[in-house]
This record gives structure tokens, sequence and C-alpha cells, in this order.
């Protein structure tokens, strides 16, 4: 067993010990969970530092024979994308465990779900085989959706039922799209996938037919319009370490998808379809950022930029140029630890209050300026300000989309341009009436956050300031993999 | 004389009159349970040694063959899951334990003949011989309800025993021989239009069994008014054994010419996707939970078709091993489910899936047991049911159908909700009281067991589907 495996099965082994220790108090389950999963993230560092940027590819393979009868194999290994995602979920699990200090309830079952979920997410980015990939992704949905209908709030169960459901619905179709996959170049092996001649193959099968079936499963993930609507709920219900996983790692497998197997397998197709795709990223961004506008629940609202958000992802995908893709990854990578950080943030705030409407705080600066300054650093990461990775993400996917070659494309990264915009409001308007702005004396005996969450909220902020100011220490690793698909298209 | 390929069968036989006539001398539970699982145990032994060639045996009546053995095999093991499950019911039936054990090993003598028949006539007298055993099963509680039930499945029954002897008919008419390899030879290389009828009769006749639709109407009725054991049974063998026998027959006797098989997989692949489709939007609704096991049964009846109309779409003239995997993962998820719903209805003393309220604090091994069963009834990767959806929807792709695959998909996406709605209640709902459940011994083992297997097919598919390929390919 190599030493990804081992990541990625380290945090299933954690849930099941977790769940077959015998003490029912919460301090000691949560040491052994904070325990597994910083031994992840040293593997996860390990692997990141390890990793041969000159020579690209899929390293640290691991691979055994699984069902031969279908050609389907245990069969794992990274890449530049795949490397950072491992890096991302392994850094912002051993986040939401320290976020989740003081679950009380069930805590055991819960950290449990925690971990169990840290190794599905891994399992996802890490799959080199079709069947192994969405195995992984749907195991997913059953510990989310136990953290979330037990120790999440409002309608939680309505919120997650609604995620199993939207989730298992995308699947389905993906599901269908990899059997038909299968059938026509006969193997679940991406490597193998990406060297055979799929056009050749294809025979009766309509390749578009595939690439549709499959895009489906990623747009509900990542979430594309209009398959967006789960989001909002799922987030807003979820507690905070369910929050930071959702948003931070989870729907970046949307993301991961569509440029691992739809661009990677589909190139021509993604052409074809790319106007379209370039049109629904615009629509998640302007039409997200103007209903983010009008919340007045704050996790509701980072929810929402999420989805704005993540049309930045779609738009960088669909450019099918160096620049784009390359800013479409480091987005993926650069909204979870912003995004993570908004959840983290909110969740103490909404823990030390007890309220989550906007409109009910007002001027918490003052009592806890520490965290107003750290949710400032996040809050200018999703605005998008320079030195922040907010920025280099979003410039490089407007770089791309301006220079891209599918037809639309000006037009679209003009409109696109507007989601700025609408970030700046949004998100200065939330920091204007929670942090400033009308005192609350309401809220007098606050105090600042703790040295845990001072701890690891700046772990999150220095994260976002570092790409921000070197993002080579990203894209160095990437770099391979972006240029390797970019080529499809002509670079 | 072949006696020796139907050991096994004899075995069962000998068990079932010696639990009668041991009745006469000893009435304790025990005895009767301990001479019918001797009698399970050793058939299951012989049945294991026996080898897997094909045998004609009995001028043709029955063949011993690969696919005859790991059916009678998994049967068996389902019937011995059965009768240690029913020693959680041995209240209720106390009056007639024997009586309900000697038919319990009748109908398994019924069900084990069913995959093995060779003729016509012998795969009737196989069915009858289950389903009447079933019908008085079924009415064993004596109460309104489970007389009500038996008394429809009788009269369903009876209704669908009259079309499928007109369908042999037919197919006697057409073909001159009741014989299912002299059937394939006369109607090959032309067929007429009479054979073709015939086999649209006996089909409907076969689809009563496995409760397809619109041949389900009994089973819901049955499913509840039924001791659960039986409903246990049913689910788990006879359905099974109805599959396995279709297989056979269809297989056998229809798959020449290429355009016979395709006519009548055609129809099968038509009321596959309504049986699943009709069967997931009325399980939707159910609150009794034998009533939604019902439903969710014939949603599984509807995909374990698919391996039917695969087998007639790509004209094998074998079982299927992939279809064969369908029927053993389902096999395991209804013995795992039913096993800790038997337990848990039997404490509760009611069927309402709301009174599941709350489970995980009860017993924390029976909500693990029914949740892993029900995840596998889901398809959830991990479980044996998703490896046996997957390779079942390959098959389908596989012999061009690809329209009843996206179907199934999406049905699949649609169970979910009801499956889930039941684990979220067990894990999430408040008990109705602090009280533990205790798990007796057997009931437990069954539990351990079946979960267990459920994972390990989930994780490791092809200890099994080698096993299964390799033996059904035989000569």
């Amino acid at each position: 067993m190599g030493i990804l495996s081992l990541t990625i099965f380290l945090p299933g082994l954690g849930a099941l010990i977790l769940s077959l220790l015998p003490f029912k108090n919460a301090r000691p389950v949560r040491w052994v969970a904070l325990v597994f999963t910083l031994i992840t993230l040293a593997l996860s560092c390990y692997l990141f530092a390890a990793y041969d940027r000159s020579s690209g590819g899929f390293q640290f393979t691991d691979s055994a024979q699984w069902i031969p009868a279908i050609n389907a194999s245990y069969h794992v290994g990274l890449d530049g994308l795949s490397l950072a995602m491992v890096a991302l979920t392994s850094f912002l699990s051993f986040i939401a465990v320290l976020a989740s200090w003081s679950v009380d309830h069930r805590p055991k079952a819960f950290f449990a779900w925690l971990l169990l979920l840290q190794s599905c997410i891994l399992g996802v980015f890490s799959s080199l085989d079709l069947l192994l990939f969405f195995l992984f992704w749907e195991i997913e949905v059953i510990p989310l959706y136990f953290l979330i209908s037990t120790w999440g709030s409002g309608r939680k169960e309505y919120s997650a039922t609604k995620y199993v459901i939207y989730t298992l619905f995308g699947s389905a179709f993906m599901l269908a799209g990899i059997l038909m996959l299968y059938f026509t170049a006969g193997t679940f092996s991406i490597p193998e996938l990406y060297s055979a001649d799929l056009a050749l193959l294809a025979g009766g099968i309509p390749l578009a037919g595939i690439f549709l079936l499959l895009l489906v499963g990623f747009a509900v993930k990542l979430p594309v319009f209009p398959f967006h609507t789960w989001l909002p709920d799922a987030h807003t219900d979820a507690p905070t370490a369910a929050s930071i996983m959702l948003a931070g790692a989870l729907i970046k497998m949307g993301g991961y998808g569509i440029f691992r197997i739809c661009l990677g397998l589909f190139p021509s197709e993604a052409e074809r379809f790319a106007p379209l795709f370039l049109v629904l990223g615009v629509i998640n961004i302007v039409y997200g950022g103007a209903i983010t506008l009008k919340q007045t629940d704050i996790k509701r609202l980072i929810a929402y930029s999420s989805i704005s958000h993540m049309g930045f992802v779609l738009l960088g995908l669909f450019s099918l140029n160096e620049a784009g893709l390359t800013g479409a990854c480091l987005q993926l990578i650069s909204h979870g630890l912003i995004t993570g950080m908004l959840f983290a943030s909110a969740g103490i705030l909404i823990h030390n209050t007890n309220e989550r409407q906007i409109s009910k705080f007002g001027g918490l600066a003052r009592q806890m300026p520490l965290l107003a300054g750290l949710f400032f650093i996040a809050a200018m990461g999703a605005m998008g300000v320079p030195s922040t990775s907010g920025f280099v993400a979003e410039i490089s996917v407007y770089l791309g989309t301006f220079s891209a070659g599918v037809p639309l494309a000006k037009p679209i990264a003009i409109i696109s341009l507007t989601g700025i915009l609408f970030a700046a409001a949004y998100m200065l308007n939330m920091m204007l009436k929670v942090f400033f702005g009308p005192v609350n004396h309401g809220f007098n005996h606050l105090k600042d956050i703790s040295i845990t969450e001072k701890f690891y909220l700046g772990m999150l902020a220095s994260g976002i300031l570092a790409i921000g100011l070197y993002p080579h220490f990203i894209t160095g690793v990437l770099k391979p993999a972006i240029t390797g698909l970019a080529l499809l298209w002509g670079g | 004389m072949n006696w020796q390929f139907i050991l096994p069968e004899i075995i069962i036989a000998a068990s079932a009159v010696i639990i009668i006539i041991a009745d006469l001398i000893s009435r304790k539970p025990v005895v009767t349970t301990a001479i019918a699982m001797t009698g399970i145990t050793a058939s299951l032994i012989i049945a294991c040694i026996s080898d897997t060639f094909f045998e004609s045996v009995f001028e043709g009546m029955l063949f011993i063959d690969g696919w005859s053995w790991i059916t009678r095999i998994l049967l068996l093991g389902v019937s011995a899951a059965v009768v240690a499950a029913s020693t959680a019911y041995s209240d209720k039936l106390k009056n007639h334990w024997a009586e309900y054990h000697a038919l319990v090993l009748f109908a398994l003598l019924g069900m084990m003949l069913m995959p093995a028949a060779g003729n016509l006539i012998s795969a009737f007298l196989a069915i009858e011989l289950a389903t009447i055993s079933f019908f008085i099963l079924v009415g064993m509680l004596k109460t309104p309800e489970s007389s009500e039930a038996s008394l429809k499945m009788m009269l369903t029954g009876g209704v669908a025993s009259a079309i499928m002897l007109y369908g042999m008919a037919f197919i006697f008419g057409s073909s001159g021989s009741t014989g299912l390899a002299e059937i394939a030879l006369h109607s090959s290389p032309a067929f007429s239009s009479g054979l073709l009828l015939g086999i649209l009769l006996l089909l409907a006749g076969f689809m009563f069994e496995v409760g397809a639709v619109p041949f389900h109407m009994w089973l819901p009725d049955a499913y509840e008014g039924a001791p659960t054991p039986i409903t246990m049974y049913l689910s788990a063998g006879s359905k099974i054994a109805g599959i396995a026998v279709i297989a056979r027959v269809f297989s056998m006797a229809f798959t020449t010419p290429a355009q016979l098989g395709h006519d009548w997989g055609i129809a099968v692949a038509v009321i596959s996707a309504i049986t699943m489709t009709l069967g997931n939007v009325i399980a939707l609704q159910q609150t009794n939970i034998k009533r939604l096991l019902a439903y969710s049964g014939i949603v599984h009846t509807g995909y374990m078709l698919i391996g039917i109309a695969a087998i007639g779409m790509g004209n094998q003239v074998s079982g299927d091993g992939k279809l064969f995997f369908y029927m053993a993962a389902f096999a395991l998820a209804e013995i795992a489910v039913f096993t800790a719903v038997i337990v848990i209805t039997r404490y509760l003393n009611s069927d309402r899936i709301e009174d599941f309220s709350g489970l995980v604090h009860k017993s924390p091994v029976l909500f693990a047991a029914l949740s892993t069963g029900l995840l596998s009834l889901m398809g959830l990767p991990l479980t044996a049911g998703f490896m046996a959806k997957l390779f079942i929807f390959t098959s389908a792709i596989d012999n061009g159908l690809l329209w009843l695959m996206i179907i199934a998909v999406i049905n699949t996406v649609i169970s979910a909700y009801y499956y889930i709605r039941i684990i979220r209640l067990m894990w999430l709902g408040k008990p109705c009281s602090e009280s533990k459940i205790k798990l007796p011994a057997a009931p437990g083992f069954i539990s351990l067991i079946s979960g267990l297997g459920i994972i390990l097919l989930g994780i490791a598919p092809y200890l099994l589907l080698k096993l299964v390929e390799n033996i059904i390919s035989l000569p």
C-alpha cells in the first residue's frame, strides 16, 4: 500500500476507530479526530513537496485488480490538480475538526462521519478509475447527509434530503455516462481513456450524449444554474464543519470532474458546447451575485456567493486555454480557502451570539477586533482584491475568457466583470452591518476569538495571502497538468 | 434411475415428512426446528459437493447443471435463514409449529426444482408445489388479514396457473413437445405465431410468481398479512426461484431463432420498465414497513427482469452470472432487512414505519443491520446492491437496452427517497420508550452474516461473480 492510499484511507480508519472507541464524552473523541486529520495533513504536505514538478503526469500511483470481469481496478494517482485538491481537502478537514471543538451532541458519531467524509473526498480527487471515482463520489452523500440532518440547524432534515436527492439525481446521469463510456472504450481507467481515440471507438454511441450525461453529474455538484437550488439550503443548515467541507472541498469535486473527465476526454465536444457553458457560467456569476445581495442570513449570504464564484470556475474551464484553465483551478483552491474561512468565522459568530440575521448584529468590531480583521481578509479574497488568492484566480479567468477562441467569449467576459462589483457590494455591505455601523448593545459581553480560533483562522488567512502574493506556489504544481490539457485546443 | 442427482431435494422432502411424524411423538418446538435445520444443512452440504456438469435426469424432466446447482444453494441458504428467523415468531405460530416447518420445506422443495426444470410439465409442477405451500403459509396466522391475504393470493395464483397452462398448451401445439430442448429444436429456424402467443401467456403466468406489474396485486396484501418470516421467504426465496425458472425456461427453449428471443425480450423489457416505475411510485406513499418492502420488492423484480430481457435480446442459452449476482445480492439484503424487521416488529407489536423512530438508541446492532440492508436495496456503493445494479446495467447496455438502463437508473434515485426516509427516522427520531430491544441469538447471527456478506460482495464482487460465471459456463 503506497503513501497515497494511506492518505486516502487514514481518515476512514480514524472513523472506524472512533466508532468503536468505548468512551462517551467529547474530549478524547475530538483529540483522536484531530490526530487523524493532522497525520493526513502531514502526509498530504509530504505528497505536495515530493511531487516531481518537472515531469508532471500522474505520480504516487497505486493499483490493484478489483473486478476483472468489467475491467475495473483500484487505481489511484495524483497529477498537479488532484494533488492541490488533496492538499486543500486535508487542510480544510483539519480546520473543520478544530472548528467543531465545541460540538458535544453525539460527538463520536459527528467526528466519525466527518472523517469518513474526508476519506471519500480524498478518494474522488485521487481516483484514476472511473468506477472507483464514482464509488467515492456516491458514498460521500451518506456522511454529509448525517452531518447536516443531525447536527445542522433550521430545516436541517429537509436540506439534507434535498442535497441527497439532487446529488443522486446527478450521479445517476453520471453513472449512465460512465457505463456508456465503458462500452465505448472498454475500460474504466482514466489514463487509458486519455490515450484512446474515443471518436474512433464510439461507433454508434454519440460522444456528445456521454459528455452531457457526465456533465449533468458534475454540474449538480458545482453547482451550475439551474441545478444550484440545493446549495443554499444545505450550506445554510449544515453545522460549521460540514459547511466548511461542503463549500471548501466538496463542491470542488464538480469542477475537478469537468476538468479531469469532460474536458480531458472530450475535447471536441467541449469545444462544441463551450458557448453554452460560458453562458451558464455568466448566469451563475451575475444571477448568483444578484441574489446574494438580497440575503439577510449570514450563512445563506456566503452560500449564495459560492454560486457566483463557481461561475468563474465554469467560465475558466470552458475558455479552453491555458490562462482560463489556470484561473479555474486556482479559483477552486482559492475559493476553498476563502469560503472555508468565511464559514468558519460565521460559525464562530453564530455560536457566540446565537444570532444569524445580519441586521441583528452591529458594531461587533468593538468587541471582536481580531475576528473583524481576519474576516476582512477573507472578504477581500471574495471580492478579488489584489494580493489575495481571489484576485489571482479571477484575473486569470478574465484573461483566459478574453483571449478564448470560443464564440461569445468576449461579451461574456465583459458581462462577467460585474461579478466583481456584486462581490464588493455584498461583502462590504455585510462587513458594514455586522462589524461596523450602529452598535447592538445586546452583544456587549462578547469576547474576541480564542487561541484555537486565532490559530485556524490565521492559517486560512495566511493561505489566502500566500497564494495571492506568490501564486507560483500553486501554479507550479498545476502547470504540467494544465499545459497538457490546453494543448488539446492548440494551447 | 438417477436418484443421486436429486439427493438434496430428497433430503428436504424426507425432512418435511419426518417433521410431521416427529410432531406426533414430541410437540417440542426445538425438535421441529432442529430437524428442519439438520435437513437443510445436510442438503446444503450435499448440494455443495455435488458436481456441476450438465445432466439430464428422468428422461429430460430435470436438468441438473451449473444454473440449478448455484440457485439451489442460494435457496437453501435463504431457507436456513427463514427457519432461524422464525424462532423469533414462535409464540404466534406455536399451534402449527410442525405444519409450518413442513410447509416451509415443501415450498423449498418446489423452489429447488424450479430452476432445474427441463420440461414445461416439471416446471409447472415445481411452481405449483411452491405456490400452494405458500398459500397456506401466508394464511398461517389465521387472523382476518392473514386469511384474506391467503385467499387473494390463491385466487390470483389460480388464474395465473390457468394462464400458464394455456400458454403451455399453445407451445405444445405449435412445437409438438413440452421438453425445453425439443421446443428449441423445433422452433428453429422458423417459428409460428402460435408459439409466440404461448410464450407470452407463459410469461404472464411467470410474472405472477415474481410479482411483476400487472400481476403484482396479491403481493402487498400477502406481504402484510403473512407471518413476517414468510414475507421474507416470499421475497428472498420465491421471487428468486421465480426469476431462476424464467431464466431457465426462456433461455433454453425460446432463444432460437434470434428473432424469437428478441420478440419476448422486448416484452420483458417493457414489463420491467413499468414494474420498477410503478412499484417505486406506490412505494413512496407507504406507511407500513411490510407493504413498503413489498413494493420495494416489486421494484427489484423489475431490475431482475432486465437480466431476463438481456437473455432474450442476447440469445443466451444459459442462465446469466450477472443476473445470479443480482439475485444473491437481493436475497442477502432482504434477509438482513427482514430479520431486523421481524425482531423489531415483534418487539413493537406494530408494522408502522413511524414506530421505528429512534431505533438507533434501542438497538444499534439492528439499526446497523437494517440500514446496511436498505442501503444495499437502494444500491449505494460499497454494498452488494450497487455492484448488482452495476452488473445488470452493463448487461442491459450490452444487449442494446440503453433506454431501459436509463429508466432503471432514474428509478434508483427515486427509490433512495423512501429508503433514506426510514434510515433518517431510525437515526434522528425520538424513541417512543427508553427500553432496549433484546436481540435473540439466531436472528442476531443471521443479521451479522448477511450484513457482512453485503459489505464483502460490495467491495469484492468478483469473488462471487467469477465463481458463478465459471460454474454456469461449464458444459
